[in-house]
């Protein structure tokens, strides 16, 4: 039922489609934190209208499946704008939209947490929004959640085989191409399965290293 | 409005209805592996969670390594080893249990998470009382503990519900006839209506979402009115 040459063997192939799957990760996690911080500023608008297109549609995403969104972008879309993407892109910005929602919400805790007087001080400063924005409220919200954005970026990476449904190639549909060559099922999906298990704990690891850090730094 | 655009609306609507057959019965499917793999999950994460307080080493342990394992791992991974690779160690499910097997197994690791911190979360005054009042410890567990923790569990839980609405959208890799599945077969013979089909798809997952965010929120209202 298990054979260790073959294993070794579908290992070291399975190994060359992680970076795939990391980069496509890391873009997705990227637009998503960009994305998520452009929602965080929308909903505390000033306009009405704004905050509740902007809490709706991120409601909306959110309340959608990854998978049905990935088919939107990479089948529809071209068909309604003049636009065609990469699978890889399609993936990236998929992942990037539908995480942004969940991260507009880490930045909005961040945010909350900070004391009111930071807002007002910042008024009685007559400070512009947008110095208000990036000097005073940003780096103080931000670091205390740089951990939680971090678990994210992990739930990213494992989302990364629903790209197989738009033939973005990453570790499970190696691990599919390489099971209908051999015709053996076990290793390839076992082995794809140890892989992800092993690189979310060394990364989850990581964030834990990061969070004890920063506490350190803080408490100091 | 011009006759012309009306008689395309018109279209519009009888090509919908002519759908709506296929997608109600996929809709149908992806209910029944909600509901089948929420019961495995919310079991799970109750006997996990409560397992990680456990005064036992061994069951903290069992408990406390199921939930980083399953939460480590990637759920159509899991998924695909289920149904795949299972059958070949001599444990061959029908589509719909391992759907079940899988979805429950990965939710299930977040439920308990959810079930440890919400039960940590009750102020160490209930537990003094409760033993200041002779209270056995399942009475403890059942009467004062979980009662409380039920309704911090409630707002993370409901997010959870529509996680897992969210993912047994997978199951459409294993070719079982889901929601998903179902329109992407109505796309390969109206592949023109395309951005139709799958709009009208994301509407019906928005309401479904719905229908367990409504309810959650006023189970939420109901069990903390005595605030």
């Amino acid at each position: 039922m298990w054979s260790w040459d073959y294993a070794m063997e579908v290992s070291l192939v399975l190994l060359r489609a992680l970076p795939a799957a990391l980069l496509a990760a890391f873009s997705g996690f990227i637009i998503a934190a960009t994305v998520g911080l452009a929602i965080a500023a929308l909903v505390r608008s000033r306009f009405t209208a704004v905050r509740r297109i902007a809490s709706g549609v991120a409601h909306f995403i959110r309340s959608t499946p990854l998978l049905v969104q990935l088919f939107f972008l990479y089948y529809s879309l071209p068909m309604l704008v003049p636009v065609s993407m990469t699978a890889f892109w399609t993936g990236a910005i998929g992942l990037g939209l539908h995480y942004s929602t969940y991260m507009s919400e880490v930045y909005r805790s961040g945010i909350d947490a900070l004391p009111k007087g930071q807002w007002e001080a910042s008024t009685a400063l007559n400070l512009s929004k947008r110095r208000t924005w990036l000097s005073v409220i940003l780096p103080q919200a931000i670091p205390p959640v740089l951990p939680i954005m971090g678990n994210y970026l992990i739930v990213i990476f494992k989302e990364t085989p629903t790209l197989s449904a738009i033939t973005y190639i990453e570790l499970l549909l190696r691990a599919k191409n390489e099971a209908s060559i051999s015709y053996r099922v076990f290793e390839p999906y076992t082995i794809a399965g140890i892989i992800f298990i092993v690189v979310s704990l060394i990364m989850s690891f990581l964030v834990g290293r990061l969070e004890k850090g920063w506490r350190r730094r803080t408490s100091a | 409005m011009s006759p012309h655009s009306s008689c395309a609306d018109n279209n519009m609507m009888s090509t919908i209805s002519q759908w709506l057959p296929y997608l109600a019965q996929g809709a149908l499917v992806t209910v029944k592996i909600t509901l089948l793999s929420g019961v495995v999950a919310m079991l799970l994460a109750l006997i996990s969670g409560l397992g990680r307080l456990s005064a036992l080493k061994p069951i903290r342990w069992l408990a406390g390594g199921y939930i980083e394992l399953f939460r480590a791992a990637s759920l159509l991974v899991l998924l695909f080893w289920v149904y795949f690779a299972l059958p070949i160690a001599g444990l061959d499910l029908s589509k719909t249990w391992s759907a079940v097997l899988a979805i429950g197994l990965n939710i299930g690791a977040y439920g308990g998470e959810i079930v440890r911190s919400a039960i940590q979360a009750i102020p160490k005054g209930q537990y003094e009382a409760s033993v200041a009042l002779n209270l056995s410890p399942l009475a403890r567990m059942r009467s004062v503990i979980l009662p409380q923790a039920i309704a911090r569990m409630l707002p993370p839980m409901g997010n959870l519900w529509i996680e897992m609405l969210k993912s047994t959208s997978l199951v459409y890799f294993i070719t079982m006839a889901d929601l998903t599945y179902e329109a992407m077969i109505l796309r390969n013979n109206y592949y023109t209506d395309t951005p139709l089909i799958f709009g009208l798809l994301l509407l019906i997952y928005y309401v479904m979402a719905s229908c367990i965010a409504v309810p959650v929120k006023w189970l939420e209202r109901k069990l903390t009115a005595w605030r």
